[in-house]
């Protein structure tokens, strides 16, 4: 990366960006007062954010749900005619920003390419015409949050979700809503009563609230079936890895430039392994939550290629297949972003997963300088300024603050949140008592390499055992 | 919820609302929460191995109980809190921090508290029985996380949730 590129992204806001967040502000300031009594500031908001896509074939369909809900209905129909309209303004921002990063990068991009629809035993797991009950439970959740309003939710709200986590989580074609649901509510359960809350985190909600209802949708999941994916095979060369998790869940997406076995320029690919898990499992213990990925594993902590044979890929995405995996050389993956990623080709997100929070676009950066403000850090390039998402860096690896304070060459995703474009740091070299080194967020992958944090997950004792005795001795009754 | 004064808070989808649990360990208490008004969770018994205790206190009226998975009530409430509830919530304040378990037991605790026991000896606490089953039942549930099949589809909303270190 150079000045002249965090400057191209930094210099100005894609056309429309304020205008666009604006409308998303009112509807979410609406969302946390509650759709049961809309007053007359929210119903000015939700007829703008229905003029805004007066020109979309969603326009009769808000303009509709918009009237109904002033009206006064809480259908689950018009809720979720919301929530597709301002999926709809999020998708076009991640467009323009993913946009922004493409020019300034030169990067090429696939768009998603459309399959035509599958037939309908294969989209949902319930017949045609009959609602999963999981799906049911979820919307229904997702509805009375809505009308209630952030604001109004208590114990019993919050309550509520359990049962429409639980029937989610037990259909695997549901996982993304189930995993979605638990973590929200969750967040609303530690914040309640939220009315005593002085702030509140209203995008955040509002867009984890969204993204719940469209996939709470009978169709939402049928796009992204492994029946439908291209085949590849080749060389993965893993550039880093991004570490996601919430109290009963956590992933780790890795991200790759994949070399096709057949020739052509090298791809930029992700690929994400998860597991369930509870609160109390933090830190390195998280990696042990994966027993079946060894190779992938291995191929982090120790810096290996992977030759993969015949795996499903859909756009960007690769699905891991441990057993069509194996280790490859050694690969230092600064080099190999050095010199294979300004020509790699990316690949478009699937149409429902466009929002500015899912990107996060590899980069390399070198020979820059860090200071520290605010209590954050900021790097600087030939006079550009770029902020770093220090509270990105995740609890599993060995990546700290202070490594990035002392680095001069930095992996990372771009990121994008609240008018402002982020480094995510996921690998760095440092001078570290006057030798270069280098670590990776996927460092401890196969088991903690520092002397010291050894030494500290040994004495927390091993979560994952603990719980797994109790859960031997108590569920068999 | 640390960040809830910085203006740009609201308009963040990355807000961090909830700080990961802290790491500690769990033999004592493999389970502890702050949920339906209550801080509960269960204490395995330091004699029997195949025994736990179930405890909880309420948020609003600090109304306390402890007892076996199977209703037998536990011993050692005399008065005041057992060392099973102690326990509890000596973990709970290792978990998730003095301030949070305070706040949602609704109390302000004064300078020199320091652990879970602390904090409950300044309560007004009393004692009123009330059933294991749904504590237990929701043990057995977050138990059930660690039976749930590890997933290799990518779950795009987890970006929502970027790990990060607990803070020192």
């Amino acid at each position: 990366m150079r000045g002249t590129q965090i400057a191209a992204l930094t210099a100005g806001h894609p056309a429309g960006l304020t205008d666009a967040l604006n409308l998303v502000e009112g509807l979410d300031a609406a969302l946390t007062r509650g759709l049961a009594r809309v007053g007359d500031e929210d119903a000015a908001a939700l007829a703008g954010l229905a003029g805004a896509l007066a020109t979309t074939p969603l326009a009769n369909l808000v303009a509709e749900a918009v009237d109904k809900i002033i009206a006064g209905s809480g259908a689950h129909e018009y809720v979720a005619a919301l929530a597709g309209a301002r999926s709809a303004v999020f998708g076009a921002v991640h467009d323009a920003l993913l946009g922004q990063v493409d020019v300034a990068f030169e990067r090429s991009r696939a768009p998603w390419a459309p399959v035509p629809p599958a037939a309908p035993d294969e989209v949902s797991p319930a017949a045609p015409g009959e609602m999963s009950p999981a799906l049911a439970g979820a919307r229904a959740w997702l509805s009375e949050v809505a009308v209630t309003g952030w604001r109004g939710v208590n114990h019993e709200l919050v309550a509520g979700a359990g049962s429409a986590v639980e029937a989610a989580l037990a259909v695997p074609e549901l996982r993304r809503l189930a995993v979605l649901l638990d973590g929200l509510a969750a967040e609303l359960r530690a914040c309640v009563p939220v009315a005593r809350m002085p702030q509140l985190p209203q995008r955040r909600w509002a867009d984890l609230w969204s993204r719940g209802v469209l996939l709470a949708q009978e169709t939402a999941a049928g796009d992204t079936a492994l029946s439908v994916a291209e085949r590849v095979s080749g060389r993965l060369l893993p550039l880093a890895v991004d570490v996601h998790e919430h109290d009963t869940a956590v992933q780790f997406q890795v991200h790759a430039l994949l070399e096709p076995a057949g020739g052509g320029p090298p791809r930029l690919v992700r690929t994400a392994v998860g597991a369930a898990k509870v609160d109390s499992i933090v830190g390195p213990a998280l990696w042990r939550l994966l027993p079946a990925q060894s190779v992938l594993l291995a191929a982090l902590a120790q810096r290996r290629g992977v030759l993969v044979s015949d795996v499903p890929i859909r756009g960007a995405d690769v699905y891991w297949q441990d057993d069509r995996a194996r280790l490859d050389e050694p690969v230092d993956p600064f080099a190999a972003a050095r010199v294979l990623l300004p020509g790699a080709l990316a690949a478009a997100p699937h149409p429902v997963d466009r929002h500015p929070a899912g990107i996060a676009e590899p980069v390399l950066i070198e020979g820059y300088a860090v200071s520290a403000q605010e209590g954050g850090l900021t790097v600087e390039l030939d006079g550009h300024r770029l902020a770093v998402a220090v509270d990105r860096l995740p609890s599993c690896g060995p990546l700290t603050p202070e490594l990035v304070a002392a680095s001069t060459a930095c992996l990372g995703l771009l990121r994008w949140d609240a008018g402002q474009w982020l480094l995510q740091p996921v690998a760095v070299q440092a001078t570290v008592k006057r030798k270069i080194v280098a670590v990776h967020t996927g460092d401890w992958a196969c088991g903690v390499t520092d002397a010291k944090a050894a030494k500290a997950d040994a004495k927390a004792g091993d979560a994952v055992l603990v719980l797994r005795e109790r859960a031997g001795r108590l569920l068999r009754r | 919820m640390a960040d809830v004064d910085d203006a740009g808070w609201a308009g963040r989808s990355m807000a961090r609302v909830v700080a990961p649990a802290r790491p500690r360990k769990l033999a004592k208490v493999p389970f502890v929460e702050l949920a339906e008004g209550r801080l509960q969770g269960v204490v395995s018994s330091g004699s029997d191995v195949g025994r736990v205790y179930v405890s909880s206190i309420t948020a609003n009226t600090h109304a306390y109980h402890c007892s076996t998975n199977n209703n037998r009530p536990c011993g050692g409430l005399g008065g005041a809190p057992c060392k099973h509830l102690q326990t509890l919530a000596n973990e709970a304040v290792l978990q998730y921090g003095l301030e949070r378990v305070a706040r949602y037991l609704r109390v302000e605790p004064d300078a020199s508290t320091n652990t879970g026991a602390e904090l409950l000896h300044g309560l007004n606490a009393r004692h009123e029985p009330s059933s294991a089953a749904v504590v237990f039942s929701r043990f057995l549930r977050y138990l059930s996380y660690l039976e749930v099949p590890g997933s290799t589809t990518p779950l795009p909303e987890l970006h929502w949730f970027p790990s990060t270190r607990v803070a020192s």
